[in-house]
């Protein structure tokens, strides 16, 4: 009724104007309206396209930053990484030589993620376009040609800031904020089919459930989505405030963890009418950075079973503390728990940009960060009994570094 | 006897009506209730004036109530009926694919298209006649009144704006039916994603109306230049016949200035998009329809409804349209639905077998082999180059496999309409120049071999156990096992026909190719279409895609919900299936031009995801396998196949595929 009201009032002060005066107003009011309604409406829209992937890349400060985007392989120790130069690197676990894929319309790599149940396809999203590499995995060439790469572009849909295969690989999803429409790819058959919604002004994020049943949508507006993926048909969820940042599944797909800009809480929706199998026993990992008084990132492996927690990047500038990585536990039955756990610092001056676990770690979890200063490293979670809570510790954390190879002891700290 | 013979079928045919004649009519209904709207929408382009916005308005609602526009908003009812009606008849699910533009040729000149090209003509003109009497003004009838300059007396004259009009309309009918041949308008693809009809329509709208506007455009360029040059002869006919003179004082329209109208060109491009448009829409809709999914029951309880079951719904030859859906249906339920799956894993209440699983997996495991047959035997036809394959070809046709597929035998018509049954015979000329016409020599060899019907010289009539055996040698085959289970019949055929234009018949023939090479006019009909043979092997493989994803699932989720074991019987089988179709799959990528991707068409109706089915195939095969690996990983070396393929499997275990 406080709206009503508000109507009401201004409704009697109109007509407490003369009308004449009133008139030439409201031309010019609708006038200026109309011509800055797009923008002021979505204020990403002003933004150029570089800004705009810098903006809502999950690399933190992508611009700048030496590593612009990094993916494991869903099912192997292989990983791959894009580079300022918007090159890309592949590495795999053995010392067989790392192909660097490049090509013509790969500017400003926004994004990476392997094929899941494929060995070989990797979906880059660029500025304009959406490229699916095929880097052979027996072949011994470092300088794969740019005819392993299939080109995906649709007019309107660039720049491509996030994608995500289904689980089961049949179907790629690319979204752009500048685009209403998300983009189903069949991919080997080059075809899209766009799915619209109007409200929020564009895609910012995708990630798909891992049991497939569901994908989260969060455009640039305080609104996020969440589709089922059997009629494709959404439910709108919108925020309090802000839009949503990042978000992370837990393994059986039933429970959603977000962030949004600009608050420091985590959010969790529990799905009840689950379809898929569901694996009661395993919880989640998430980690996730409370990035400039909010959290930037969330993640979450697959595959976990027994005790489990949550990391946490803190950025706390402010406080002139060293950037660290908070690590919570998770538990996901009978109720969602997050308990606190411990901290994964870097070397002074270093601030993590991004991590990702490793998908299926034998012995534990391992997490791999993206320092800003351009190094990578990878750190292991080891449990030493299932039904212990506190009894994963990181033993050691070895450092695969793309810039400087000889360090390799970034981080040695035990957790409490 | 013959009651019980006749009952399953009067079953299937009312799942059938049920089905694929409720779906077409629903689309003709709603197509038919979006007209009044498109109507609205051409009236008040039609009548559109900047400078008087609100005599505009007023004019076109008292337009849109006149008895005329009623009037021809009936004749537009008949004109959506016959559309609609012709949809159902000519839709096909495999397109039709010519090898050469000589067969390309065939198709447009064939008496069903020709028959079909007249029809479209004639409602192109009732629509565009229609549409000058909506639009009024100069265009509304064929004759005017005018004043003879001589005499000074009036007469009746020829009014050239209403005949170019029609003739618009009759040319653009008849671009309609002609692009429809060759962008394959009937051809009904299956969207990757399910959604509801209302969202997809919703979505696709933007798309349709694009293309008819485009069209539109195309078509009047092109029928202005028409006109320019052959304009005076149906203006002279006309006049003629229908004793009209032709008014001197008014520009003719068959000169430059005459056609620089600006209106007119307006008047026709609007009015062609509005004829295309109605087309598309019900295009659209009735392929919206036709492919939504429909959710078989996997078990009846009552037998006598076990023909509307899936497994046998799946093992369904008569019309591919139902297997289609079926095939879907199994893809859906594999990944979709745990309590359907249930039920495929279950086994019969008396006696215990897993009647379910054994017909749902041998009748995917039949569709699959029956793919690497075709496969094979066409790298042994490109290997040999035509030489060895007229004697190969001898050797094997005519050896089938009675004891297993007797059915192969009936000669079956493929997609469908029960009209055809119905038409039959005499009237065959009205049905489908779209549907594969198995009897036409241009027909591509995967359409008769979908319909099931035996091409005695193509090389993949036979029935071939393995392509290892293929390979090594049809010859060594036929002659060892030929005793019991094959008959070989000898045929007196090494009179390949010449004149049949198919791509494998024509290969063959070198003596009369290196002949014919010195022509070239000949030489450019006759070549081969490059990547028309690889899309022809893979044109109904959406059928092999959904059989992979639903094999591979259901075993997939057999890992954990077969509580009975069903599926690890099959488990060898349905590996050794895969990984011997992933090989000749590969081989066939290694041949020139199947590894090339089509150009791509920007904007039309014609739907062109047939020329990339090859490579989702492939991706689907392969993700299919991986599917199977990863969910059963190092289980898989229980599993009793031969190392061969258990070193190929090795592979997709390491991720090094």
């Amino acid at each position: 009724y406080g709206l009503l009201d508000e109507i009401t009032n201004s409704a009697e002060e109109g007509m407490s104007l003369t009308h004449c005066n009133h008139a030439a107003f409201a031309v010019r009011r609708f006038s200026l309206w109309a011509s800055s309604f797009h923008g002021s409406l979505f204020p990403h829209l002003t933004l150029s396209s570089d800004e705009m992937v810098a903006e809502f890349s999950q690399m933190l400060d992508w611009s700048d930053s030496a590593l612009r985007s990094f993916a494991w392989h869903p099912h192997t120790d292989k990983f791959a990484v894009a580079l300022l130069d918007d090159s890309i690197k592949i590495y795999k676990s053995n010392s067989s030589p790392t192909p660097t894929l490049k090509h013509r319309c790969q500017r400003s790599v926004c994004a990476l993620q392997w094929k899941p149940l494929c060995g070989s396809a990797l979906a880059v999203a660029c500025q304009s376009c959406l490229l699916i590499w095929h880097v052979d995995p027996a072949s011994l060439s470092t300088r794969p040609s740019s005819g392993c790469a299939q080109v995906l572009s649709h007019p309107g849909h660039s720049p491509i800031t996030s994608i995500a295969w289904s689980p089961t690989g049949s179907l790629l999803v690319s979204a752009s904020p500048v685009d209403t429409s998300m983009m189903v790819w069949d991919v080997a058959a080059e075809s899209a089919v766009p799915l619209q919604r109007v409200g929020g002004g564009g895609v910012t994020y995708l990630s798909w459930s891992p049991d497939g049943s569901r994908l989260l949508a969060a455009t640039p507006s305080a609104l996020f989505r969440v589709w089922e993926t059997r009629m494709w048909t959404c439910e709108r969820w919108p925020c309090l405030k802000g839009s949503c940042q990042s978000a992370c599944w837990s393994p059986d797909g039933g429970c959603l963890l977000l962030s949004m800009q600009g608050e420091r809480v985590i959010y969790a929706l529990t799905f009840s009418d689950l379809t898929g199998i569901n694996n009661t026993y395993s919880s989640p990992v998430t980690a996730f950075f409370l990035m400039k008084n909010h959290l930037k990132q969330l993640f979450c492996p697959p595959f976990f079973s027994g005790s489990s927690f949550v990391l946490r990047a803190g950025d706390s500038q402010a406080d002139n503390h060293p950037s660290v990585i908070a690590v919570f536990k998770t538990r996901s039955s009978p109720v969602f728990e997050l308990l606190p756990c411990g901290f994964v610092m870097g070397e002074a001056g270093a601030e993590p940009r991004f991590m990702q676990f490793h998908p299926h770690f034998q012995h534990g979890a391992l997490l791999t960060v993206c320092w800003s200063d351009g190094r990578i490293s990878h750190v292991p979670f080891y449990f030493s009994s299932a039904g212990l809570l506190g009894g994963d510790s990181p033993q050691q954390a070895l450092a695969s570094n793309t810039t400087n190879p000889s360090s390799n002891k970034l981080y040695t700290e035990q957790i409490s | 006897f013959d009651v019980m013979a006749t009952k399953p079928c009067t079953k299937f045919l009312s799942i059938y009506f049920q089905v694929v004649i409720w779906r077409a009519v629903a689309s003709i209904a709603w197509s038919v209730l979006l007209l009044p709207v498109t109507t609205a929408v051409f009236v008040l382009l039609s009548r559109f004036s900047l400078f008087h916005p609100i005599q505009w308005i007023s004019d076109c609602t008292s337009l849109l109530t006149a008895s005329s526009t009623i009037f021809s908003l009936v004749v537009l009812c008949g004109v959506v009926l016959i559309t609609g009606f012709f949809n159902l008849e000519f839709y096909t699910l495999v397109p039709s694919i010519p090898c050469s533009r000589m067969a390309l040729l065939g198709t447009v000149l064939h008496p069903r298209q020709c028959v079909h090209s007249l029809v479209y003509c004639t409602m192109g003109m009732l629509v565009m006649w229609c549409a000058s009497v909506t639009i009024g003004g100069r265009y509304s009838t064929l004759g005017t009144p005018c004043r003879q300059s001589e005499s000074g007396e009036v007469v009746t004259c020829l009014n050239e704006y209403h005949l170019f009009l029609l003739l618009a309309g009759a040319f653009m009918g008849y671009s309609h039916s002609f692009l429809g041949v060759v962008q394959n308008m009937y051809y009904v693809s299956f969207q990757p994603i399910q959604q509801y009809k209302y969202p997809r329509f919703k979505g696709c709208l933007p798309m349709v109306v694009k293309c008819s506007v485009i069209q539109a455009l195309y078509s009047a360029r092109n029928f202005a230049a028409l006109y320019f040059f052959f304009g005076y002869v149906p203006k002279t006919w006309i006049s003629s016949t229908l004793n009209l003179q032709i008014d001197s004082s008014l520009q003719p329209l068959d000169s430059l200035t005459g056609l620089l109208d600006f209106s007119l060109l307006y008047h026709l491009s609007i009015s062609g998009a509005f004829l295309y448009l109605t087309w598309y829409l019900t295009v659209l809709l009735f392929r919206i329809y036709v492919t939504e999914a429909y959710s078989f029951p996997v078990q009846s309880t009552f037998t006598e409804d076990a023909e509307q079951c899936l497994p046998k719904v799946l093992a369904e030859k008569n019309t591919l349209v139902m297997k289609f859906l079926a095939l879907q249906d199994l893809a859906l339920l594999s990944q979709h639905s745990l309590s359907r799956r249930l039920e495929v894993f279950n086994l019969s209440q008396p006696g215990g077998h897993p009647h379910n699983w054994n017909a749902i997996s041998g009748e995917c495991l039949c569709l699959l082999s029956e793919l690497t047959q075709r496969l094979v035997a066409h790298q042994d036809a490109v290997a040999s180059n035509g030489r060895v394959k007229s004697q190969s070809a001898s050797m094997v046709s005519g050896t089938e496999d009675i004891a297993e597929t007797p059915r192969l035998s009936v000669p079956l018509r493929t997609p469908g309409s029960v009209f055809k049954s119905s038409v039959g015979g005499a009237n065959r000329v009205l049905t489908a120049p779209f549907t594969p016409d198995v009897d036409s020599p241009f027909s591509s060899p995967a359409i008769r071999r979908l319909v099931g019907q035996q091409d005695p010289h193509s090389p993949w009539s036979g029935t071939v156990q393995s392509p290892h055996i293929m390979r090594r040698g049809p010859k060594l085959w036929s002659a060892s096992t030929g005793s019991s289970r094959f008959s070989v019949i000898p045929l007196h055929g090494l009179e390949t026909s010449v004149n049949s234009c198919s791509c494998h018949t024509l290969n063959c023939s070198a003596q009369v190719k290196s002949f014919l090479a010195k022509r070239v006019l000949i030489m450019y009909l006759f070549n081969k279409l490059p990547e028309a043979s690889s899309q022809a092997l893979f044109a109904d493989s959406q059928a092999h895609i959904w059989a992979l994803q639903g094999l591979s699932h259901l075993v997939a989720a057999s890992f954990s919900e077969d509580q009975f074991g069903v599926v690890q019987t099959t488990l060898p089988n349905i590996l050794s299936c895969l990984v011997v179709l992933l090989e000749a799959v590969d081989r066939h990528f290694k041949l020139p031009h199947a590894s090339s991707k089509p150009v791509r068409t920007l904007c039309s109706m014609g739907d062109s995801t047939y020329k990339t089915l090859r490579f989702a195939l492939r991706a689907a095969l392969k993700t299919a396998i991986y599917k199977i690996t990863t969910t059963f990983g190092e289980h898989l070396n229980a599993v009793n196949i031969s190392t061969e393929h258990r070193k190929r499997l090795q592979q997709f275990l390491e991720f090094k595929e």
